[in-house]
């Protein structure tokens, strides 16, 4: 038991370090595959061809490779091209396009559930394409995307753990490194585990939050 | 006031309004009858704007609006549109359903455009709603807000789809009396409808659509009662 507790102290700031990495990945890819999301269902749901059709495409190409190889793909293969990314940079390019393409068929599906009728009483009394998105149909569509959006951040923080093939000491990482020299691998991966829990359920409490600022009157 | 010269509307193939000849008049109310899928709502659909069309022209005031020159979100702001199913937007009270337009359109101050609201909403007679939202109202109070939603943007003229279609029976005439009172205010109207008791009432003319284009148009009584095409006469034997 001694043993045990002064085991916990001793890996414990190894894997906060970890953790606060783990934080920043999940914080700027949440950010930016909602925004890549959102621009690419405007895309997907826009009349012109031009528009839709490249997304498309794209969206199926993200959706059809492993992050894995999207996370090689972009701190290997990119420098080649004269794109140099730090590990921690590519890391949060690769979730943010993975999920970026995700995010835009969650944004779809809540865009083109509200009823048409919605946008022709907005543009009836004037308002322009963006007043219509902002005022009217973004704020109902939150509804519907909200939980699975919620569920998509969840899997995009546990995904943040895939960084670590491509160097980046975030909490997984830090878990293997200490394990590897301790041997203590119940001890350090029951750690890293209850820490995915705690950070999963702060999210949680954040998307809970949400649902509720959006739900119907 | 507003003219429509050989309107031509297709969607895809579709050919759905086939050459529409329609004059309006300031203060007139015109109440557009006929068979279902004869093109009736499509017409008001394209004098707001929110349908583009192929061919013809639309008038208001001088102005030729279906231009392509012509700045749509101006038309639209000048043309009040109510819906049979009402379009409420659902997440907003009714203060703020009647308010959007003014303050985002016509860029009118918060408190300038509510106090307008609340007049609007006690014209058509549900002061003291101001703060409900949408799912609270009976459909007769949300298709009042919706006409007072219309009205608030200073309409040159109200276009009616089917107001009154989607009502219980016993909420139709509340609706039917706010329209009657605009029209006895002076509102240019042109009215889409089934009720043939408001078009003898309150219209001083009614077209009558058959296959995408008006067949007849003219004063209530004379079309109603003798109409001048086997068309007009087969489909009004059957309604009145």
């Amino acid at each position: 038991m001694e043993k045990l507790l002064h085991n916990i102290i001793e890996f414990l700031p190894s894997l906060l370090k970890g953790t606060q990495f783990t934080i920043q990945i999940t914080f700027f890819a949440i950010i930016i595959s909602t925004l890549f999301g959102f621009i690419f269902s405007l895309c997907l749901i826009s009349k012109k061809r031009y528009l839709n059709k490249p997304v498309r495409i794209f969206i199926n190409i993200i959706r059809g490779t492993p992050l894995l190889v999207q996370m090689f793909y972009v701190y290997f293969v990119l420098p080649d091209i004269g794109i140099k990314l730090g590990a921690m940079e590519a890391g949060i390019l690769a979730l943010s396009i993975c999920y970026g393409a995700y995010h835009a068929e969650i944004f779809r599906s809540g865009i083109i559930s509200i009823t048409i009728g919605q946008w022709d009483a907005a543009k009836s009394i004037g308002l322009r394409y963006h007043q219509i998105m902002s005022r009217i149909i973004l704020p109902q569509a939150a509804r519907i995307i909200l939980p699975p959006m919620g569920t998509s951040y969840i899997i995009l923080l546990k995904d943040s753990s895939l960084a670590s093939v491509i160097t980046v000491r975030e909490l997984t990482r830090a878990g293997q490194l200490i394990a590897s020299t301790t041997f203590e691998n119940l001890t350090v991966f029951t750690m890293v585990a209850v820490i995915y829990i705690i950070l999963t359920q702060l999210l949680n409490l954040f998307i809970h939050a949400m649902e509720k600022k959006y739900r119907l009157k | 006031m507003i003219e429509i010269k050989n309107l031509h509307k297709f969607f895809g193939k579709a050919h759905i309004l086939k050459g529409v000849h329609l004059q309006v008049k300031k203060r007139d109310v015109t109440v557009i009858v006929g068979p279902s899928g004869s093109g009736k709502s499509t017409l008001l659909r394209c004098i707001n704007r929110l349908e583009e069309i192929q061919e013809g022209e639309i008038w208001i005031d001088g102005e030729n609006i279906s231009s392509t020159s012509t700045n749509v979100y101006k038309v639209r702001a000048e043309v009040g549109m109510v819906f049979q199913q009402f379009n409420l937007f659902p997440h907003m009270n009714a203060l703020q359903n009647v308010t959007l337009g003014p303050i985002l359109t016509n860029k009118k101050p918060k408190k300038e455009a509510e106090h307008s609201a609340m007049e609007l909403l006690r014209k058509v007679g549900l002061s003291g709603k101001e703060q409900t939202y949408p799912s609270q109202l009976s459909g007769g109070q949300q298709q009042r807000v919706a006409i007072a939603r219309a009205l608030a943007m200073q309409p040159k003229v109200m276009l009616f789809d089917e107001a009154t279609s989607a009502l219980d029976p016993e909420l139709v005439g509340e609706v039917l009396n706010v329209m009657k009172q605009l029209a006895q205010d002076g509102m240019t109207m042109i009215v889409v409808t089934h009720e043939m008791g408001f078009a003898k009432e309150a219209a001083n003319r009614v077209a009558f659509m058959d296959d995408g284009i008006v067949v007849e148009e003219g004063p209530p009584k004379e079309i109603f009662d003798h109409p001048k095409t086997q068309r007009a006469a087969s489909f009004f034997s059957k309604i009145l």
